[in-house]
């Protein structure tokens, strides 16, 4: 374990402190103690900086589950290095908001805070995993993190609505993308994604290759809310205004891109991943601002505008695939789309948190986030406005704004795709430059939706909840200190271009740089009148005329059909779902444990039958067998005896102790064949039993149990026979059948000299199998809290429930 | 009905300790000898059990104020920490680490990771075993 690990690990730990610190230091904002570790480890990671400004790593390995090849390897380059700088950073500024953002007195604080470490330590882990299974881990915790601080207002409807909703969706596509982590690693024999990396050109030839492409993928896209699956975005929006921030703009949907950046090396040669990655995120990106311009809420507006930019960092991902089939690097304009889709993947994070900051502030001030409410907040709030117009003109790409530079090399990289003679592009080419165009106008639009209508127009105290004002100082900080950036990167493009851009933008396509060299990153405000600056100019132009005439044309909205729409497909797929599955538990759950029963024991039979019929494994070898002595003889008529007495008894008492007589029969066959750990569990199980069996009956009336004639069931004799017999049947195959040597001789050799243990069994259990062991424990707490809640909810049934109030 | 079980309630008293007795020896000597903290978890609790069943459950408690869903808990963090616990020295998940040593009284004493493991393994066994009893037992 490596001081990465450790900072790796740092969020988790600190989570567990943070209800103690919740209880011991009431009086401070918890946000304050929580606030020093993004610092720390932001300061931390800086010093990683120069390493990775050569295009050189740094990998540190703790062994996890080596006999697996499953191991916690953290490896820092430029991509990885941006991304924990992103998470860190923006962490930072996202946890002072909400000191000021959640109330001290009002908000389970504990909660928030123990969530949003975690999240903050899994999305660490997801960017610095070199091994598929660790990454796979943490992603499932970015995941499970967003759906718990989604759902941090748990008693709103929709709060749980779009919790369920983004974990449905997210877990999905995570479950698809293991299963392409597996396919990969069968294909390339390791978990590493380096080493997967460096076979690339002979995973490219296998059959599963596609496969595996289109599963990660799948991973990749539900993450970062690409068509179709960005449906959860803007419901997940119901999360309080610092999560939207960081989770749902800055850092987690950008786990989606970072995973298409990360395995570009080992995809990108192919031409699908250039169509896929390309046109999915091009029409997400024109899809979704084309959307956000109807959205009537102001954090509506801002998701569907990071599914918006999302895909656009995704095509750009997806065209920068092409400069892979080009060798040397000084003819290679493809690399453009890369540095284009590192820089954007910045700037998304500065203005984007702004904004978001800023529409929480207009929240948290006037009680509203809905546009048609809003208006005329300019000289009430300027310093607010100030901000969002920053954050806006950046977003719409307006000078001098760094999403300007970022929007011009977008426009770049679209047009030269129409030099591109790879993948058949020729007949399409035209069309990448006029949806990126047709997006960037949209996108121009709800930029300006989003300054204008809120802060312009007339003044409707009457419609706010609240009397609107200034927001305090704490809470102008952050989104302040975002706005800054956004205009320093914009104005001083070069202060990126080789710290943070080419580092993480020589990782996506490591093959084509040659050792020693860099790409050439060089941002220019002024390139002439080029055909990228004339699309921006035409963007502003037909931009404010549509903006002008909005009452106009937002009548095609309306030809949209209201039913068909991918919400109503999840819905309903969902409630089909639930019907369904409901119907068919209806249909077996009877409610007799005896129904239960017959399943359980037809099925055993049918299947173990089977298998002996099927496998040919019936065995009958009597050589090695143990003589027949007085003991077993006694032992077997006293079982005998018992069983007999179970069936026949009158009163349930007696059926009950004769059973706990079978049980200590069977622990004194144990003693007999010399398995004394074996015996002695048995009685102790058997007498355990016995008292809670007593207790159970103890419920029941007290009924004469054969009072009731019940007439003979032959299906159930049958299958009590069936029972019997396989048993036996693979009592005496096992017995019989030696297929390979026993393992005993190995626990033998090993108990002593490597577990330091003489009992062999215990050893077994603690040590060899621990696994076993740990996971049964696990279950049995899981079986106990399950028998408490059924229980209990039942005893408290028709009482208050408190759950939805 | 009121019943007679003075005779009862005094044994289960005396009884109760010594199975108490046998079941820390039994998690102690389970490296080496038949044990183990999975029977002395159940025995531990089937000692409970017997004053259970000889007086009742509030008496029980009253003499157990604790929270056996606690123990669950408690248990799985002693045997999910010390598999975990591994990875901290730079070794796989789950290794354990022993050595011998000459403590006073004892002698030669084994001291092992794995009865840190095993006493998770105790707790929980105790935990969910009485939580089951304690729970069907009260709902009447």
């Amino acid at each position: 374990m490596s001081l990465l690990h450790w900072a790796i690990l740092a969020p988790f730990i600190m989570a567990v402190f943070v209800p103690f610190l919740r209880k011991k230091a009431a009086t401070i904002h918890t946000g304050w103690f929580v606030l020093i570790l993004p610092v720390v480890l932001f300061g931390i990671f800086l010093q990683y900086l120069p390493v990775t400004m050569n295009n050189s790593s740094i990998i540190q390995t703790a062994s996890w589950i080596p006999s697996l090849g499953i191991n916690f390897t953290a490896y820092v380059d430029g991509l990885s290095l941006l991304f924990v700088l992103l998470i860190t950073g923006i962490g930072a500024l996202v946890v002072l908001y909400s000191i000021y953002y959640l109330s001290k007195t009002k908000e389970s604080l504990h909660h928030f805070y123990v969530y949003l470490l975690m999240f903050m330590g899994a999305m660490l882990g997801v960017v610095l995993s070199d091994n598929v299974v660790t990454l796979y881990m943490f992603w499932e915790f970015t995941s499970i993190s967003s759906f718990l601080l989604i759902a941090y207002w748990y008693n709103r409807d929709r709060s749980r609505y779009g919790a369920m909703k983004s974990m449905l969706i997210t877990v999905f596509g995570g479950l698809m993308m293991l299963g392409g982590f597996l396919v990969l690693s069968i294909m390339g024999d390791t978990f590493s994604i380096r080493e997967l990396a460096a076979q690339a050109p002979e995973l490219n030839n296998h059959p599963l290759f596609l496969l595996a492409m289109i599963l990660v993928l799948l991973g990749a896209f539900t993450k970062s809310a690409q068509f179709p699956f960005y449906i959860w975005l803007p419901d997940a929006m119901e999360a309080p205004t610092p999560v939207s921030a960081y989770l749902h703009s800055a850092t987690m949907v950008k786990a989606g891109i970072y995973l298409v950046a990360r395995f570009s090396p080992i995809f990108a040669f192919s031409g699908y991943w250039f169509w896929i990655v390309g046109a999915v995120g091009l029409f997400t990106m024109l899809w979704a601002s084309f959307n956000a311009v109807k959205q009537t809420d102001l954090k509506g507006i801002l998701a569907f505008s990071t599914v918006s930019q999302l895909g656009l960092i995704m095509s750009l991902l997806g065209v920068g695939a092409a400069s892979l089939h080009f060798e040397s690097l000084d003819d290679n304009i493809f690399t453009t789309a890369v540095i284009a889709a590192v820089f954007h993947l910045i700037n998304h994070a500065t203005f984007k948190g702004s904004l978001f900051m800023v529409v929480g502030i207009i929240d948290h001030e006037t009680g509203t986030r809905d546009i048609r409410r809003l208006g005329g907040l300019m000289s009430l709030m300027p310093v607010t406005f100030t901000l969002s117009i920053i954050g806006a003109f950046s977003m719409a790409g307006l000078p001098p704004f760094n999403g300007f530079l970022s929007k011009e090399m977008f426009f770049l990289s679209m047009i030269q795709l129409m030099e591109l003679n790879l993948f058949n592009v020729e007949t399409w080419a035209v069309l990448f430059p006029v949806m990126a165009w047709i997006g960037s106008v949209f996108t121009f639009i709800y930029s300006m939706i989003i300054v204008f209508k809120v802060f312009t127009g007339k003044f409707q105290p009457e419609k706010l909840e609240k009397k609107p004002h200034e927001a305090p100082v704490g809470l102008l900080v952050s989104p302040s200190i975002l706005a800054v950036l956004v205009a320093v990167f914009g104005l001083f493009p070069n202060l990126l271009s080789y710290s943070l851009i080419q580092p993480a933008a020589a990782a996506i396509v490591p093959s084509i740089i040659p050792p020693g060299e860099h790409l050439d990153v060089h941002i220019s405000f002024w390139h002439g009148f080029s055909p990228e600056l004339w699309m921006t100019i035409g963007v502003i132009t037909v931009g404010i005329l549509l903006y002008k005439f909005m009452p106009k044309w937002t009548g095609i909205y309306d030809y949209f059909p209201g039913k068909v729409t991918l919400n109503q497909f999840y819905n309903s797929g969902l409630y089909a779902a639930e019907r369904g599955s409901n119907a068919i538990t209806n249909a077996y759950m009877t409610g007799f444990i005896r129904s239960y029963l017959v399943y359980i024991f037809a099925f055993f039979i049918a299947a173990l039958g089977f298998a002996i019929w099927a496998k040919d494994a019936f065995r009958y070898d009597a050589s090695a067998a143990a003589p027949i002595g007085l003991y077993e003889v006694s032992l077997i008529f006293v079982l005998l005896a018992a069983t007999i007495t179970i069936l026949l008894a009158k009163s349930r008492l007696t059926s009950i102790i004769a059973l706990g007589a079978v049980g200590y029969t069977v622990s004194l066959f144990f003693v007999i064949f010399r398995a004394p750990d074996l015996a002695l569990t048995q009685l102790v199980i058997e007498t355990v039993s016995t008292a809670l069996f007593l207790l159970c009956f103890y419920h029941l009336p007290k009924l004469s149990r054969h009072e009731e004639k019940r007439r003979f069931q032959a299906g159930n004799a049958i299958i009590a026979a069936g029972v019997g017999i396989i048993v036996t049947l693979i009592g005496i195959s096992a017995h019989s059948s030696k297929l390979f040597a026993s393992i005993n001789e190995y626990y033998i050799e090993n108990t002593y000299k490597k577990a330091g243990g003489e009992n062999m069994v215990n050893v077994i259990l603690v040590d060899f199998r621990g696994f076993d062991t740990l996971f049964e424990i696990a279950v049995l707490s899981v079986a106990a809290l399950g028998i408490y809640g059924l229980i209990k909810l039942r005893l408290e049934k028709g009482g208050e429930t408190n759950e939805n109030e | 009905m009121k019943t007679n079980d003075v005779i009862f309630q005094t044994v289960a008293k005396v009884v109760f300790f010594m199975i108490i007795f046998f079941a820390i020896h039994l998690f102690f000597a389970g490296h080496y000898y038949p044990g183990g903290g999975f029977v002395g978890g159940l025995l531990t609790a089937g000692a409970i059990v017997l004053l259970l069943l000889a007086f009742d459950i509030k008496t029980v408690q009253h003499g157990f104020p604790l929270d056996f869903k606690w123990l669950i808990g408690i248990g799985l963090l002693f045997s999910a920490g010390t598999a975990t616990g591994s990875l901290i020295f730079n070794v796989p998940f789950f290794t354990h680490a022993y050595n011998y040593f000459h403590l006073p009284l004892f002698g030669k004493t084994s001291l092992h990771t794995a009865m840190l493991f095993d006493l998770g393994v105790y707790f929980v066994v105790i935990g969910v075993t009485m939580t089951i009893i304690q729970t069907i037992g009260e709902s009447e």
